[in-house]
This record gives structure tokens, C-alpha cells and sequence, in this order.
């Protein structure tokens, strides 16, 4: 317990926290507001509106590898590992106060996409309906996974630049090279383990049938990431001398 | 100065991890690459049950794939000589279905040839050898081929008397063509867009029209033939002839095949898609080899012994965009032949690409992780911050790309973000050519950028060099 309000110590006195936050706000909904702006007929408005997760997505990694990196970077893990000598306990409070802090960004920026989406979109769209709901709630778990996966990547790698290098290479290559893969079992195949596709098919609330996954087992999929991501950095940081 | 870069190398050499993050730089691009590929087997076949891998396309002169499929009325022409003939208007047909005379090598598929026509909705055009097209007037009536040796000559008229020349064109044809008559109409297609992608709906089309006044000079053999070009169809083609006037049902066109998302044809820069991955593994070491003198504190002696700052990120700029060139060079020479190699062994066609255009897209790879490893170094001296540099970098390079082509963007917005953000400088690794005379999708998906190649790397350049001037005025004013 003390070992996690002192991580919540430290991301509150670090005023760069406070910006990141602002910042998965401001893009998550600034892109979502452009996408539904520009939506076809026929498209998903849920999607569309929701867009800005994939640029707000790298704004919650920086924050997440932030919170283990930039320990490094200074030396402060030193004291950290001092002061609480099971790394677990510190993995587990990094990555608890990480994943709360995205998690209410997350909320608060999808909430915004939502309403902008809501006055932009011909016929608006709202929150009572369940598939829109499934995909407002899935996008703030996704971004909350997301966090979760960059402290463990950060665990393992240690710099910053490298870990969020890892991290966004990682979501943003995985869809690119599927989209030069022929053939449609491999494309569905590898559509399933990106974490970025599999997660974001939470988004879709139309022709469900013709998403390479389902809505929550995407996500699931993205939970395994970042399990495996936590389990490294677990297993690195006990491991490896600071 | 010289010292000074130097002394840059020497920080950057003496690291290993960036070493070796820039020497990995390299097999990323290439095993990414050969990914694409390696995930493709194809379990569909062709109307005989042959598999449609390995088929390729029938390819016209220059060795640019083709199609060539059209209703071909025709005599034998040896030596000189010309074909005139009165064509009327082609009623509700497609925008470039085809209409006039044509004199071509052979009656066999890509052959060479050259035609005077008049089209659905595009006036009336010479072409020649599938790629070349030459413009004439709107209105459509009386059309000339002549042949004098290997030029030819096109000209139009609207009443038979006065002419106007469309072009003269040199072209390798024996002493024998064929020459005559020919209609052709391209498939219909409607393209539909939504947020799950591009849906195209059609099927093939037939035009039909009547030549009069059809006359001929030189030696020519006596009977008009009948021959659907490019193979039995199936569709209702075919001719008759009614006091010298001729109607004639044709379908197919006459065209270089374009290359769009999803087709089996590959282009030189379907193999690079690596290179995605090696400028990630590039940009996080010209950001580490900024933010760590900031973070380790070295920056102070350096500045201490070099108090011109401007200088240092220019001897930084140097020898990061340097190293990022060469990595870039050698990871396109690379990639190229040995993805191309897994895609016909996986039974793709290649678009052939001029030595020059393969030059152009390997140099401007290298080129292209120069620049961005600059704005990397600007970023990073401007921010201070390894995480947030990379990811501002990232975001503005590769996250464009990914939503206009590999996402579900419809057009215009894919567009506009390839053209505005610093993904336009992709435009440099475009290979492949729009045809003003086929309808086709010409959209970042199917690999067209709205910017030429250099354009779109000048807007890439126009973002470092923005953040090269802010980094430095910063770095005067800020303490370090």
C-alpha cells in the first residue's frame, strides 16, 4: 500500500503527468472528431468516432514507459529499490497507478469523442445503445491494456525511447504488413494476434460477422499481450541487477 | 566544424546499443519484408481449375503487363499504305470504351500497335503501345492511319475533308501487319467505400458502332476478317457488313493493367514495406543519441566545449542523417531482390520498373531515413525527452501511413493525410504510374500518392527543417 502512494507521489509531482493526460484527451478526440467528420455512408459511426484511440494510444505509452523509464534514466530506481526491495511490489504499483491514470484519461477522452461524435455524425449516435456502449467501454480498456503493455515492455528494455519504439512498433507495424499479406487465412490469422487490430474490433458495432474477431475476445487478445509484456518485465526486473 | 563532427561520430560509434540499433535497422527491413509474401499462398484457381498463382498477365512491348482483348476486323497490309474510315459515336457506352482503325504487328496478345479512336466519353485519342496516349477533339467522325515504314501517322477530321494530324509515332512492326477496324469496352465498375474497406461491383461490358466509308491504300489482302483478340470471350462479339458499312460488338480493352490493392501484381515498393520497421529501430537511436546527452548530463561538456550550439545539432544532423542514409540505402538494395524473390516464388508477377525508378526508390529510402532521423534530432533537442520524441516522431511519420493505406480511411481523408503530414515522403518510394486514359482507383490504398515523389519528400523536408530552426533558436535561449 505504501509502495503504491508512492508511486502516485511521484507521477502527481511530475508536472509533465499532468500534459500527457491532456493530451490522450485532446488527440483521442481531436482525430475521432476529423473521422467522423469524413464518414462514408455505410461506415460505423462508433468506429469513426472512436478513431482517435489509435493516435491516443501513443500518448498513454509514453506515459506508461515514463513511469518506468525515466526511473532509470535518472537513477531514481535506485532509491525506489532501496526504499521497497520487491521489485514485484513495485511493478505491481507502477502498473496499478499507470493503468488507473490512463484508464480515467481513457474515460474522459472517449467520453469527449463520443459527445463530439454525437453532434458531428448524421443521426448521432448514444451511450444507451449496447453496441456503442461495448465499444466506448472496450476503447477505455483498450487504452488501460495498452498502459499495461508499455510497463512491461519499459521493464524489460529499460530506456524510454527504445521501450516506446518497441511499443508502437509493435501496434502500428503489425496492420501495415498485414495489408500486403494475400492470402485471406493468413491475413485473418495474423488480423487476430496484432494487438492493435484484435483490440480495436471492441470498437465495431456493425457487421460483426465480418470482423477477423470478435468484440471481446479481441480485447483478450490484447490482455494477453500485456500479460506476457507484465510477466518479462516481471521476470527481467527480478533478474537483473538496477 | 570538422572537429566537431568528429567528435559526433565518435559519441555515436563508441555506443554499441545505437550500433547495433542502426545495424538491425537493416535485417528488420528485409525479414519484415519477406513477411508480406511469406504469408501469401493462394488456394483460389482459374475457370479450368489450373491455380491462378503464377499467372501472369500478358505484357505489351516494354514489358509493362497489359491487357489486350478487342473485336478486331482486319486485313493484311504489307509495306506502306493507310486505312481511313467514318466511325459513328458510341451510344451509352463506358467512358473509355473504344472505337476506330488500328494497325497492329500481329493478331498475338501485347503485340505492338497503334490506333486513331474514338472513345465513350473522351473524344477522340491516338495511342499506342498500351502506354501512350495523345489527346484530340471532342467531336468524333472520320479517322486516319497511315503507315510509312515504322511511322505512323493519326489524324481526325470532321467531315472527311479537313484534316488534323494527332501524332506521328515510330514503332517496331514488320513489313506484314495486321490492319482494320477494332471495338473494345473495358469492365464496368463501382466502387462503394465504407469503413470496412473498398467493395468494387461490375462485369464486363460490350460496345457497338458502325464504320462507313471505309477505304484503304496500298497492298492489302482482299478479305476482312473477324477476330476476337486475346481468346474467345463469351460475350455477343462479332461484325457484319451491309453495303460497305461495318457493325461491330466488341468487349475488353486495350490498356496497361494498373496496379491496385489486393491484385497480384507486385511493385517495387510492396517489398519495402519493411522498411517501416528499420525507420522505427532508426528513429529511437537519433532520438537516444540526443536525449541521453541531455539525461546523462553530458550535454554541459559539450557545450562547454563547443559554446556554438547551433553548431552542435548541425555536427549531430550530419553524422545521425549520415549513418541513417546508409542504413537506408543498403536495407532497399537488399530488401528488393530478396523479397521479389519469395513474391515469384509465391506466384505473384512483378510490375517491371526501369533501372532509373529502382535507383530513384533505393536512394530515396536512404534519403528518407535521413531527413526523419534529422527531425528526429531536432525533436528530441527541442523536447528533451527520449519517449515523447519517438513517439511524435512515429505518430507523424508512420501513423498516417497506417490509416490511409493499411486502414479504413475512405479516400479523401487518406489523401489529405499523405499529403500534409510527413508521410507524404512515401511518395518517393512510388513506382507504379497513373494512366490518364484507364479508370481505375488511383487512391494511396492502391499505392498512389497525391504528391509526386519529390514533392512528397519536400514536404518531409519542410517538417525538419521547421524543427531544425525551432530546436536551435531553443537550445540559445534555454539553459542546458
Amino acid at each position: 500500500m505504501t509502495a503504491l502512494h508512492a508511486e502516485w507521489t511521484k507521477v502527481r509531482t511530475v508536472p509533465g503527468t499532468a500534459w500527457l493526460l491532456l493530451g490522450v484527451v485532446a488527440l483521442t478526440a481531436g482525430l475521432g472528431a476529423l473521422a467522423a467528420n469524413a464518414m462514408p455512408t455505410g461506415g460505423d459511426p462508433a468506429k469513426s468516432a472512436l478513431m482517435g484511440v489509435a493516435l491516443g494510444q501513443a500518448v498513454v505509452a509514453v506515459l506508461a514507459v515514463a513511469a518506468v523509464s525515466g526511473e532509470y534514466g535518472t537513477g531514481m530506481i535506485h532509491t525506489t529499490f532501496t526504499a521497497v526491495p520487491r521489485r514485484l511490489t513495485v511493478l505491481a504499483a507502477k502498473g496499478s497507478v499507470t493503468a488507473a491514470l490512463s484508464m480515467t484519461a481513457g474515460a474522459a477522452a472517449v467520453l469527449t469523442s463520443v459527445a463530439v461524435g454525437d453532434a458531428l455524425l448524421p443521426g448521432g449516435f448514444s451511450l444507451a445503445d449496447g453496441p456503442v456502449l461495448r465499444a466506448a467501454a472496450g476503447s477505455v480498456l483498450y487504452l488501460t491494456l495498452i498502459a499495461l503493455l508499455s510497463v512491461g515492455v519499459a521493464a524489460v528494455v529499460r530506456d524510454a525511447a527504445a521501450a516506446v519504439g518497441v511499443v508502437l512498433g509493435l501496434l502500428y507495424l503489425t496492420p501495415i504488413v498485414t495489408s500486403l499479406v494475400a492470402d485471406p487465412e493468413w491475413s485473418a490469422r495474423l488480423q487476430k494476434l496484432s494487438p492493435m487490430t484484435a483490440g480495436l474490433a471492441v470498437q465495431a458495432t456493425i457487421n460483426l460477422d465480418q470482423q477477423p474477431i470478435g468484440p471481446w475476445q479481441g480485447l483478450g487478445v490484447l490482455a494477453l499481450w500485456a500479460a506476457a509484456a507484465l510477466l518479462a518485465g516481471a521476470a527481467t526486473l527480478r533478474l537483473r541487477d538496477a | 566544424m570538422k572537429h566537431l563532427i568528429h567528435a559526433e561520430w565518435t559519441k555515436f560509434r563508441t555506443v554499441r546499443g545505437w550500433v547495433v540499433g542502426m545495424v538491425v535497422a537493416i535485417p528488420l527491413t528485409v525479414l519484415i519484408g519477406l513477411l508480406g509474401p511469406a504469408g501469401s499462398s493462394f488456394s483460389c484457381s482459374g475457370p479450368n481449375g489450373q491455380s491462378c498463382a503464377g499467372q501472369t498477365p500478358p505484357r505489351g512491348p516494354d514489358g509493362t503487363p497489359v491487357m489486350d482483348a478487342f473485336y478486331f476486323v482486319h486485313r493484311t497490309l504489307t509495306g506502306d499504305g493507310s486505312i481511313t474510315a467514318r466511325v459513328a459515336s458510341l451510344e451509352d457506352a463506358e467512358p473509355w470504351a473504344k472505337a476506330g482503325v488500328i494497325v497492329k504487328r500481329g493478331t498475338e496478345v501485347g503485340s505492338s500497335y497503334a490506333a486513331v479512336m474514338t472513345t465513350g466519353a473522351n473524344g477522340v485519342r491516338m495511342q499506342y503501345d498500351f502506354t501512350e496516349d495523345l489527346a484530340g477533339p471532342r467531336e468524333t467522325g472520320w479517322l486516319r492511319l497511315s503507315r510509312k515504314g515504322n511511322t505512323l501517322t493519326g489524324a481526325t477530321s470532321p467531315d472527311g475533308r479537313r484534316w488534323t494530324t494527332l501524332g506521328t509515332v515510330q514503332l517496331a512492326l514488320g513489313e506484314r501487319v495486321e490492319a482494320g477496324m477494332f471495338v473494345s469496352s473495358p469492365q464496368h465498375v463501382e466502387r462503394e467505400e465504407t469503413f470496412g474497406g473498398i467493395s468494387e461491383q461490375g462485369g464486363p461490358t460490350t460496345a457497338t458502332t458502325t464504320f462507313g466509308d471505309v477505304t484503304t491504300d496500298g497492298d492489302w489482302s482482299t478479305r476482312w476478317q473477324g477476330t476476337e483478340v486475346g481468346g474467345a470471350s463469351g460475350m455477343d462479339n462479332g461484325f457484319t457488313e451491309n453495303d460497305g458499312e461495318f457493325t461491330i460488338t466488341g468487349h475488353g480493352d486495350i490498356a496497361p493493367i494498373v496496379q491496385s490493392a489486393g491484385s497480384l501484381g507486385r511493385t517495387v515498393e510492396s517489398a519495402l514495406i519493411g522498411v517501416f520497421a528499420g525507420l522505427i529501430a532508426v528513429l529511437v537511436v537519433a532520438t537516444m543519441f540526443v536525449t541521453s546527452e541531455h539525461r546523462r548530463g553530458l550535454i554541459r561538456t559539450s557545450f562547454a566545449a563547443n559554446p556554438r550550439r547551433g553548431q552542435l545539432l548541425a555536427a549531430k544532423a550530419v553524422v545521425i542523417g549520415g549513418v541513417s542514409f546508409v542504413v537506408g540505402v543498403v536495407s532497399a538494395a537488399l530488401a528488393i531482390p530478396l523479397v521479389e524473390q519469395l513474391e515469384v516464388a509465391k506466384g505473384f508477377y512483378l510490375f517491371p520498373t526501369s533501372a532509373w525508378t529502382e535507383v530513384r526508390v533505393i536512394v530515396g529510402t536512404g534519403l528518407l531515413f535521413a531527413v526523419a532521423a534529422v527531425l528526429a534530432v531536432a525533436v528530441g533537442t527541442l523536447l528533451r525527452r527520449g519517449a515523447g520524441t519517438v513517439t511524435a516522431v512515429i505518430v507523424g511519420i508512420v501513423l498516417p501511413y497506417l490509416l490511409a493505406v493499411a486502414s479504413v480511411l475512405p479516400t479523401g481523408p487518406a489523401e489529405l493525410l499523405t499529403a500534409i503530414t510527413p508521410a507524404a515522403a512515401f511518395a518517393i518510394q512510388q513506382s507504379v504510374r497513373e494512366y490518364p486514359q484507364v479508370s481505375a482507383s488511383y487512391t494511396p490504398v492502391d499505392g498512389f500518392f497525391p504528391l509526386s515523389p519529390a514533392g512528397g519528400f519536400a514536404v518531409l523536408c519542410a517538417y525538419a527543417a521547421v524543427a531544425v530552426v525551432v530546436a536551435t533558436l531553443a537550445m540559445r535561449k534555454r539553459d542546458a
